[in-house]
């Protein structure tokens, strides 16, 4: 069934898979970017002992947790741009394919950098206050406090939830699309309603979400092996 | 002994009922039977199908494919001579009436449904009573008046709709070349082109007008005179009864040919209709005009 052209012309099935995997992995990894800077650097804002910069780095956490994935989708696409008058006339002389990508890499990066965010805030203040008092005492400023001593730390430590976040972070990438972006959800869905074969291509579209999964499953866990320090707590997987 | 004798008169008489019935049943078969039997037909409608078959705000289903349904019933009370024939009414979706038909548990079914060559090897239908087109909706300050305008420009359509297929294929033969955004659902489609993000929407042209009528001004849009292609809405029947697909044949036939079709189509799409008081403005096309002054069964 795969081999078969599809009613686009002159492309078979499988080829809509493979174009909507790609689409799957290129939003996923801007994202991820994103997501991670962002989330970071928010995460470590608010474990600093100033209430402003604390109250900014909360604000942002509750604003993209609190607003469901699939509203912040349409906010990004259909709502941003009206209010915008620059970004709406880009977004109508730009190839639509690039307007769902961008309104998709941003949604999905804020989000995930609200949640990472709260990681990272747990990771830090998981460690015992003694460090940060250690490292100043060693007469470190606190942005040395936080780079030598806290950070090193505490991402050793948020690895496994980082590794969920970016498995998540890959399957949420399929509400894309809503907004029409034709990643992999998207073209097994096509698939199915030209076909009518909608138990093959969702079977295909799962094995493949599964395998980027796992993927990125191994590639984390390669990582937490090779940071691990030994004796400290987060040691590595086996 | 006697106990046998009184059998032996029940058995008689029961067999002269059997005759009784048996001489009926010579005229009536199928449905037009079942309606004799048990003194009521069930019509399956829609809820949604505006403004063809769905719900008032009283939870009736109303509209132009009900309308006309309700002329059959009148038709069968007439033919069977059932003045107090009860009518059930059976809502049904697009996944389970053909089913439902097949069953026995809708007579006929009054909504919007397609009637495909596919379809009729399942059930069969009446005369058709109403003709979309494929077509798309644009901004009258857009300038756009053929599909061949749309070269070098964005539409945006519904996915996993028939119109997706049909516009690659005219893209292919008219070698015009136009970027596509597909919408979930109808409205994000036309939410696209009333932002301008699209120039146009392809789609069924009655559903192009519900979205316009229902839209904050109707007046920006306007449907292409074009067809991508075409597709007869008629009722559904059960499949081989010869006998109650004549009379709907009949029935239906006669209002189109009479001129009362007419009022009837007016009534539902050049008018407000409730719950909201939209209106449809959707005057007779050419192909809906043939379909009346040539009543046909004839499926895409």
């Amino acid at each position: 069934m795969f081999l078969q052209d599809a009613p686009e012309g002159g492309v078979q099935y499988w080829e809509l898979l493979v174009s909507g995997l790609g689409w799957t992995l290129a939003v996923s990894a801007c994202a991820w970017v994103i997501a991670l800077l962002l989330g970071s650097a928010i995460g470590t804002l608010r474990t600093t002992h100033r209430a402003w910069v604390t109250r900014v780095g909360n604000a942002w956490v509750e604003l993209f947790r609190n607003i469901p994935l699939l509203v912040q989708m349409f906010l990004w696409y259909f709502v941003a741009p009206e209010f915008v008058p620059a970004l709406k006339s880009w977004v109508i002389a730009a190839d639509p394919a690039h307007a769902q990508f961008l309104s998709a890499v941003l949604c999905l990066g804020l989000f995930t950098s609200a949640r990472i965010a709260e990681q990272v805030r747990a990771g830090i203040q998981s460690l015992p206050q003694g460090q940060r008092l250690a490292g100043m005492a060693l007469g470190l400023r606190e942005p040395q406090v936080y780079r030598y001593v806290l950070l090193p730390m505490a991402f050793r430590i948020i690895i496994p939830p980082l590794t969920s976040e970016t498995m998540n972070l890959i399957k949420n990438s399929s509400i894309a699309l809503t907004i029409g972006l034709a990643e992999l959800t998207f073209r097994a869905r096509e698939i199915g309603e030209y076909t009518f074969h909608f138990f093959e291509a969702f079977s295909a579209a799962t094995l493949i979400y599964v395998a980027i999964a796992m993927a990125a499953n191994r590639v984390m866990a390669l990582v937490e092996r090779r940071t691990a320090v030994p004796g400290y707590i987060a040691h590595g997987a086996k | 002994m006697r106990q046998i004798r009184i059998s032996g008169s029940i058995l008689v008489a029961a067999l002269a009922a059997a005759f009784a019935l048996a001489a009926q049943a010579q005229e009536l078969a199928g449905t037009l039977k079942k309606v004799k039997e048990t003194g009521a037909i069930t019509i399956g409608h829609r809820e949604s199908s505006i403004p063809f078959s769905y719900l008032d705000d009283k939870q009736q289903p109303i509209g132009y494919a009900m309308d006309l349904c309700m002329k059959v019933v009148e038709a069968v009370k007439a033919e069977l001579k059932l003045p107090a024939l009860k009518v059930n009414l059976q809502p049904v979706t697009s996944a389970n009436r053909i089913p439902l038909m097949q069953n026995g548990t809708i007579d006929m079914e009054c909504g919007s449904t397609t009637n495909s060559v596919e379809r009729q090897k399942q059930v069969a239908f009446g005369p058709t009573y109403f003709v979309i087109n494929v077509t798309a909706a644009v901004k009258k300050s857009s300038g756009i008046k053929a599909l061949a305008d749309l070269n070098n420009k964005t539409v945006s359509t519904t996915s996993g709709t028939t119109s997706v297929p049909l516009l690659k294929v005219y893209e292919k033969t008219r070698h015009v070349d136009v970027k596509e955004i597909y919408g979930k659902d109808h409205a994000e489609s036309f939410l696209l082109l009333a932002q301008d993000r699209t120039a146009a929407f392809v789609m069924d042209d009655i559903l192009l007008a519900g979205q316009i009528a229902n839209s904050a001004a109707p007046g920006d849009y306007v449907i292409l005179p074009e067809s991508l292609r075409q597709e007869p809405y008629s009722m559904m029947l059960r499949k081989d009864d010869p006998q109650f697909k004549a009379l709907v044949d009949r029935t239906v036939g006669a209002v189109m040919k009479s001129g009362e079709i007419e009022k009837i189509y007016a009534k539902w799409f050049l008018n407000p209709i409730p719950p909201k008081g939209v209106n449809m403005n959707f005057p007779i096309t050419p192909q809906i005009r043939e379909a009346f002054a040539n009543p046909n069964d004839k499926g895409v």
